[in-house]
């Protein structure tokens, strides 16, 4: 049942991925479209709203500008609201204003698609901040991060013309995605009993008499658009484990669903816009190839157990439970755990700090990585990155210049990537040395030994990864971890982001050749496996080390 | 607004780039647009319709007994201290719900193992029939929100002998009970079958009520 369950789930996105990335093409390709009648009247006056009057193409430096503006813009007005939400409408519970590094650090996660939380829900947000400052975030965040990548696609592989104009990219990305989309996910989940009201804390006195205060409030908004823009940040502290978020096994799927289908579209949407259906699949297959590896690991390391317990002599037979929710069981905990860190939500149906050490070095591996689905358009755009890689290295073993989609890819690319892709490593490790040369950093470790290692390299892999998950054991709600991990935030986000669009900007200005017999083949099998022996090889070459002393180290230690 | 942006008329495709003064004064009104959408319209649509089509739901479908008044959420665990009662998961924060989580320990942290021990040597003094062996790991285990309202069917059976003692109803009936408590997967194929622990208490109250049973 477990493996019928996870092949259900996995064939429902295969069905939704490929019409999904087609329809997502045709909100961006801005030719007229079916797309334009039914949403037309609501863009209109938004255009007219902000001044938008002519929808110019922009070139890579306006772009980048124009989205950092806007993130810049959403960050300040976030930053006041949430250091006066006590005096602001919406706060039944009396919540008061929140502390300045934390307020820094909060606005930078969720600004940059990560929401890594240094806060609990319950305790650190009025139902106002919720709204104005973290769902609205969540919508915008993940717009910024679907618009670049749609920029970036349009780069290589138009023929000469423009990356497209960003705040029209913006404004549609709401209109015809993510509305929508939120709006029937909210539904879907409050009739399966997620709850949605503005009331407060909920007083109730239990079977055995004793009074339980139940936290509350407008959760099923939060969660339909925290999966589809892969945001991750919970309502209450315990996230997609609390029975309020993720009541049931079936809101689980959709959950899974929602944060997974926009992301493995993306593919399918590029494959449109190069005009070459297989280089979707090509995209397509090694992010699930990947995927399939990382999933059967979590399964199979979390349904053999802790052999710790095990050894304590009592029925361990269901597998790991420490951290997981009776009504999800393994499969759905194993294949949520995946997904949420393959497309880089970072929301947990179960406590990852609790996984076994295997079971948790499959999250850790994949956010090292970083281009198994992605989140909102940058898995797309890194596993791009690293087919021009890919390219670039096979043009050196053959001796042929590298092309891509028919255009020569030359130092200036190469050393904008060779940033992008050094960047990652860079600001996980070397923050994950300085924590533990500090007693800022180790000082907040909760489980000795190796799992201690393990919780910083996550803490800053999930930050670099924009992801947001966490081993949450980690006490990281003081000055060194907010402002560490909101600079890791930042950089991950943006230098990425930037130096991609400088990528594509200077591919549209390349000449298009035609491909001849002797060009390098980018849409069949041989690919896919060169483009995942490249994300493999990197990976590997540049995080085996720190991977060895955490998870595997701990591994060795509770084998019996 | 300003007249730079309205100096181009020549439709989607104008080509010229406008300067930068404008474009950041577009990105501030988008901002502003966009947090009052985002962030106030939707939010409050979306609470509109739910407490509208789903209001039972909406408000976090709370549980009642049979005289009406309300025992909890049907979602929110709670704690059951008397051994007369079915018993939930372990839970480090006692099932307060205005919070929620564990303490998050690691497979291979120390407090794991004197809490898992703790709770073996609790379970063989309070069930002194049913050896440690049939334990289910799920019923020493902390969930992830320490608030999960459901054990596995076999957590629920193990303990039958020591209510049967305590309450002096037959252990026949409580197996009857929680056979009709045990919720299937959904739509018969996700997650795991379950026992919801509150529901279940619930008509054991009723049924020792109606039996006059000292409670």
């Amino acid at each position: 049942m477990d493996f019928l369950q996870i092949v259900i789930v996995i064939g429902l996105l295969m069905l939704i991925a490929q019409p999904l990335g087609n329809y997502v093409f045709h909100v961006f390709s801005n030719e007229p479209n079916r797309t334009d009648r039914l949403f037309g009247w609501v863009e209109k006056p938004i255009f007219a709203l902000v001044g938008l009057k002519v929808r110019a193409g922009m070139s890579w430096k306006r772009y980048a500008f124009s989205f950092v503006a806007i993130n810049f813009a959403l960050v300040a007005v976030s930053y006041i609201l949430l250091r006066v939400q006590n005096g602001l409408p919406f706060n039944p519970n009396g919540i008061g204003n929140m502390e300045p590094t934390l307020v820094m650090n909060t606005v930078i996660s969720f600004i940059t698609n990560t929401n890594l939380q240094h806060y609990s829900g319950e305790t650190g947000l009025s139902y106002f901040s919720q709204m104005a400052v973290i769902m609205m975030m969540m919508f915008t965040s993940a717009a910024t991060g679907f618009s670049v990548a749609v920029a970036f696609v349009r780069g290589i592989t138009s023929r000469g013309k423009t990356l497209g104009n960003f705040f029209e990219d913006f404004v549609k990305a709401h209109t015809r995605i993510f509305f929508p989309l939120a709006i029937i996910v909210t539904l879907l989940l409050v009739a399966l009993q997620v709850p949605q009201t503005l009331d407060p804390t909920l007083s109730v006195t239990t079977l055995q008499g004793a009074a339980q205060q139940i936290a509350i409030g407008p959760v099923a908004s939060l969660e339909a658009i925290k999966h589809l823009g892969t945001n991750g940040g919970g309502f209450f502290g315990a996230n997609s484990a609390h029975p309020f978020e993720n009541p049931s096994a079936l809101t689980n799927v959709i959950e899974i669903l929602s944060m997974w289908a926009l992301p493995a579209a993306l593919p399918f949407t590029y494959g449109r816009f190069a005009k070459s259906r297989k280089h979707g699949w090509v995209i397509f297959s090694a992010m699930m190839a990947l995927f399939l590896v990382f999933l059967t690991v979590a399964y199979t390391t979390e349904k053999s157990g802790n052999p710790a317990l095990e050894a304590l002599g009592i029925d361990a037979s269901q597998g790991s439970m420490e951290g997981k929710e009776v009504r999800f069981g393994i499969a759905q905990s194993a294949l949520f755990t995946t997904v949420t860190t393959a497309a880089t939500t970072g929301t947990v149906n179960n406590m990852h700090d609790t996984l076994t050490p295997l079971g948790g070095l499959v999250p850790l591996s994949e956010m090292m990585l970083n281009v198994v689905f992605g989140g909102k358009g940058v898995g797309l755009v890194n596993m791009l990155m690293y087919a021009m890689l890919a390219v670039f290295i096979c043009g050196l073993m053959v001796g042929r210049t590298p092309e891509f989609l028919g255009r020569k890819i030359e130092p200036r690319e190469m050393k904008l990537i060779a940033v992008a892709i050094l960047t990652h490593p860079f600001i996980i490790l070397a923050p994950t040395a300085i924590a533990f040369l500090t007693d800022l950093g180790k000082g907040s470790i909760s489980n000795p030994g190796f799992h201690g290692i393990s919780q910083v390299l996550y803490e800053y892999t999930s930050s670099a990864a924009n992801n947001g998950s966490g081993f949450e054991g980690l006490a990281d709600n003081t000055p060194f971890w907010n402002i560490t991990t909101g600079l890791v935030m930042f950089f991950g986000r943006y230098v990425s982001m930037i130096a991609l669009l400088a990528v594509a900007g200077s591919m549209t200005r390349k000449q298009w050749v035609p491909g001849t017999i002797g060009t390098f083949r980018t849409d069949n099998a041989l690919f896919t496996f060169l483009l995942i022996g490249t994300v493999i090889l990197i990976g590997a070459l540049t995080f085996l080390p720190a991977i060895v002393l955490g998870p595997v180290a701990e591994h060795l230690t509770i084998r019996q | 607004m300003s007249t730079l942006v309205q100096n181009g008329q020549n439709g989607q495709d104008g080509q010229e780039e406008r300067s930068g003064g404008s474009t950041l004064w577009i990105a501030i009104r988008i901002s502003l647009l966009f947090i009052l959408l985002c962030g106030i319209v939707y939010p409050l649509v979306s609470t509109g319709l739910a407490q509208l089509l789903f209001p039972h739901q909406a408000n976090g479908s709370l549980l009642k007994d049979k005289d009406g008044n309300v025992v909890g959420s049907e979602l929110i665990g709670q704690s059951f201290a008397d051994p007369s009662y079915f018993q939930g998961r372990v839970s480090s924060i006692d099932y307060k719900a205005e919070a929620s989580g564990s303490n998050n320990y690691g497979p291979s942290n120390p407090d794991l193992l004197a809490r898992v021990k703790a709770s073996i040597a609790q379970w063989q003094t309070e069930n002194p029939d049913v050896p440690a062996d049939r334990l289910p790991i799920a019923l020493i285990t902390n969930s992830g929100s320490g608030l999960d309202p459901h054990i596995t069917p076999q957590s629920a059976l193990v303990q039958i002998p020591r209510i049967a003692k305590l309450t002096g109803l037959s252990a026949a009936y409580l197996t009857s009970l929680v056979g009709a408590f045990t919720e299937d997967r959904d739509l018969g194929v996700f997650g795991d079958k379950r026992v919801n622990v509150l529901k279940l208490n619930l008509a054991l109250k009723e049924k020792l009520a109606n039996n006059e049973y000292p409670k």
